[in-house]
């Protein structure tokens, strides 16, 4: 996965006049809002599990060595192998490294977002391996070449239309021609194709929700059960997770268990929950030979000493992206990395360099709903606002923010001043957006008003309108 | 590799403000974390949640009524009579005509049977252990999942399925599956679809006792 850029505002531009993806954006957050909101009025408890969630987490993240550790031993007695990659890079030598020695030839995946991080699809590939994404969707957007745009939904920017024409292109030389008109096709077509990948595949990779300590177990959730059968047709399993994903017990991955599918999807539980413990045992007639765990660091051990310690609570459930005004405006490409949204504007600078991805967290209105909605109660607002400070701090601040910033306090800290210049301003904005109630074209705004319009103010300053409200004695 | 490894702790240990190794035992959090409440008879909440999700239910007064209620929803849906299951239900009494093949799951199976370890009330879920007589690619590969579930296995929530599992004194096998019904997706324009890899319906027959 190539690095972020700072081409965020060009990607906005286009995400913002693109009435395909504008569409998909509105049908999907609309709904996933919904059935969560419906979930968790259903649960009297929801508050109390957040709150245990974020307990647990801090309780792992101040003893996180020693949880790493015995989850280790505990997946060693169990005949697996954990491997620790502090890089990106090393997390794609050490995969690249077991599917080489095995000879894999076609490589299956569940959902990982680790994997998006660390590039890994592109790195085995130019190693001669074929990969097949098993997730309907991340299995679109590998036909479309694309990164996912949501961590949840990856393909959720595309359109019946679309993926029909991107199975027309991948499918017919294996014998589909029949172009597909309904989702129920494209979803058996996919089965079919998929299922001949399954069943020839070497390795299969999947992500980790969460790692147990007390048994050295891997959980995964789906809904597909593509999971279940990328890991256990193919000989050589390889589970690819953050250091920070390790709990206690099987009773503390429970309490996530309840928030998670809640959050992401709006469902009361995922179809598909999935403990893995080792490879095949004595006997068995399936499963595979060899259970691998890779560790990514990537960056996530700094992160704990420093102010976003708190990002490490993370379990990804896409609740944060569902519920941001910016992210269902411009959708998950825009934020030019594999992380988008809220959790991405924090993540993607932190993994990456402050100075990359200059723009993301300041793409936020500070409106604190993603924090409302975040199961492990990370302060999501908070921690893009610090990232802004070192962001100033560092003098990466661009300079007609820091101008435009620095003017207004200027005039703000000189009340005769203030009174006047809005005085003067609000009746002639008021006068310019009498006709419609808006204004439609700003000076020197017009990339604020390129794709809105400003409601035109009501004729007075607030202070103006304070003082005869007062002097009404209301 | 071995590096790696090195790094990666000694920089945890930098980032907890701790130079040397772990330091004293670590006290777990006290309790379990809230569990939700239902009131009610757990079979019955299992039954209802399952249906909610997608699956079937039949209720059978006795274990030997479980091979000719295989063999009847096998009619029901159209599907050929022959299945794959578990070696664990090598035992049962199966009709005449119903071909039964036992092991693990093949690409042209299109049922299989099996049994299971426990039902998990709370939010409907049947759960199986891997192992030589279940193995596990029979949840997975075929078109139609018959499950059959005894009412006593049936558990009110996810902490009664672990004390249930360590009150076995087993390992732990190498696969624990919790299924909440026939496989689905939502990735193409947020439409439900079921049937996206797993099996395209999942049946339960719940046998009294």
């Amino acid at each position: 996965m190539h690095a972020p850029t700072n081409t965020f505002p060009q990607r906005v531009t286009v995400a913002l006049h693109d009435k395909r993806l504008q569409a998909a954006l509105n049908h999907a957050s609309g709904g996933f809002v919904a059935k969560r909101a419906a979930q968790v009025a259903a649960l009297p408890e929801y508050e109390a599990l957040r709150e245990r969630a974020r307990e647990v987490k801090e309780h792992v993240l101040a003893n996180l060595d020693t949880y790493l550790e015995r989850y280790e031993a505990e997946v060693t007695r169990q005949g697996g192998h954990v491997h620790w990659a502090s890089t990106a890079e090393e997390a794609r030598e050490i995969i690249l490294g077991i599917c080489k020695r095995v000879g894999a030839k076609t490589i299956t995946k569940g959902k990982s977002m680790v994997s998006e991080e660390i590039g890994l699809n592109d790195a085995l590939e130019a190693a001669g391996h074929k990969v097949v994404e098993t997730d309907l969707g991340e299995y679109i957007i590998q036909l479309a070449h694309e990164p996912p745009s949501h961590i949840i939904v990856p393909a959720v920017h595309k359109t019946r239309a679309q993926v029909a024409d991107l199975f027309d292109t991948a499918h017919r030389p294996l014998g589909y021609t029949k172009h597909l008109t309904e989702v129920s096709e494209m979803v058996n077509e996919a089965r079919q194709v998929l299922r001949r990948h399954y069943f020839e595949a070497d390795v299969g990779i999947t992500g980790g929700n969460f790692l147990v300590a007390e048994t050295g177990s891997s959980i995964i959730v789906t809904n597909e059960g593509n999971g279940d059968l990328t890991q256990t047709l193919a000989r050589v399993h390889i589970v690819t997770s953050g250091i920070e994903r390790v709990v206690p017990t099987l009773d503390d991955a429970t309490t996530f268990l309840r928030l998670l599918a809640r959050s992401a999807t709006g469902q009361e539980t995922e179809t598909y929950t999935t403990v893995s413990t080792g490879p095949r045992r004595e006997g068995d007639h399936d499963g595979p030979r060899e259970y691998h765990v890779v560790l990514v660091d990537n960056g996530r051990s700094k992160m704990l000493g420093g102010p976003f310690r708190e990002m490490l609570r993370c379990i990804r459930c896409g609740a944060c992206l569902n519920h941001c005004p910016v992210y269902t405006a411009v959708g998950g490409h825009a934020y030019g990395w594999v992380y988008p949204g809220p959790m991405g504007s924090v993540l993607t600078p932190l993994i990456n360099g402050i100075d990359t991805a200059y723009d993301l967290p300041n793409a936020c209105t500070l409106n604190g709903r993603c924090q409302t909605v975040c199961p492990v109660k990370i302060p999501l607002p908070g921690l893009l606002r610090e990232i802004r400070r070192q962001q100033f701090e560092r003098g990466l601040t661009h300079w007609p923010v820091k101008l435009a910033l620095q003017s207004w306090a200027w005039v703000a800290k000189r009340a005769p001043l203030y009174h006047l210049l809005m005085g003067i301003g609000i009746p002639l904005m008021h006068r310019l957006g009498r006709r419609r109630g808006v204004l439609r074209w700003l000076p020197l705004a017009a990339g604020w008003t390129d794709t809105r319009d400003l409601p035109a103010p009501q004729g007075q300053t607030f202070q103006q309108a304070w003082k005869q409200r007062k002097g009404g004695g209301s | 590799m071995s590096n790696g490894r090195e790094q990666v702790l000694a920089q945890i240990r930098q980032s907890l403000g701790r130079s040397g190794l772990a330091p004293a035992p670590i006290t777990p959090l006290p309790g379990p974390g809230p569990i939700p409440a239902f009131s009610g008879d757990v079979v019955e909440r299992f039954v209802a949640k399952m249906l909610e999700k997608a699956a079937t239910v039949e209720r059978l007064a006795a274990m030997d009524e479980v091979g000719a209620a295989v063999a009847r929803y096998l009619v029901d849906i159209a599907a050929p009579a022959q299945v794959r299951a578990s070696g664990a239900l090598r035992t049962l009494a199966w009709p005449e005509g119903l071909q039964v093949h036992y092991g693990a799951a093949v690409r042209e199976d299109l049922s299989s049977v099996t049994p299971c370890f426990a039902a998990v009330a709370e939010a409907g879920g049947i759960v199986t252990l891997s192992g030589a007589e279940t193995p596990s690619t029979l949840n997975f590969v075929p078109d139609n999942h018959v499950v059959v579930v005894h009412e006593a296995q049936v558990v009110a929530h996810f902490e009664d399925l672990w004390a249930k599992w360590r009150a076995t004194g087993r390992p732990m096998p190498r696969t624990v599956n919790v299924i909440s019904g026939p496989s689905r997706t939502a990735d193409i324009e947020q439409t439900i679809q079921l049937g996206a890899h797993g099996p395209r319906r999942l049946h339960i027959l719940l046998v009294a006792g």
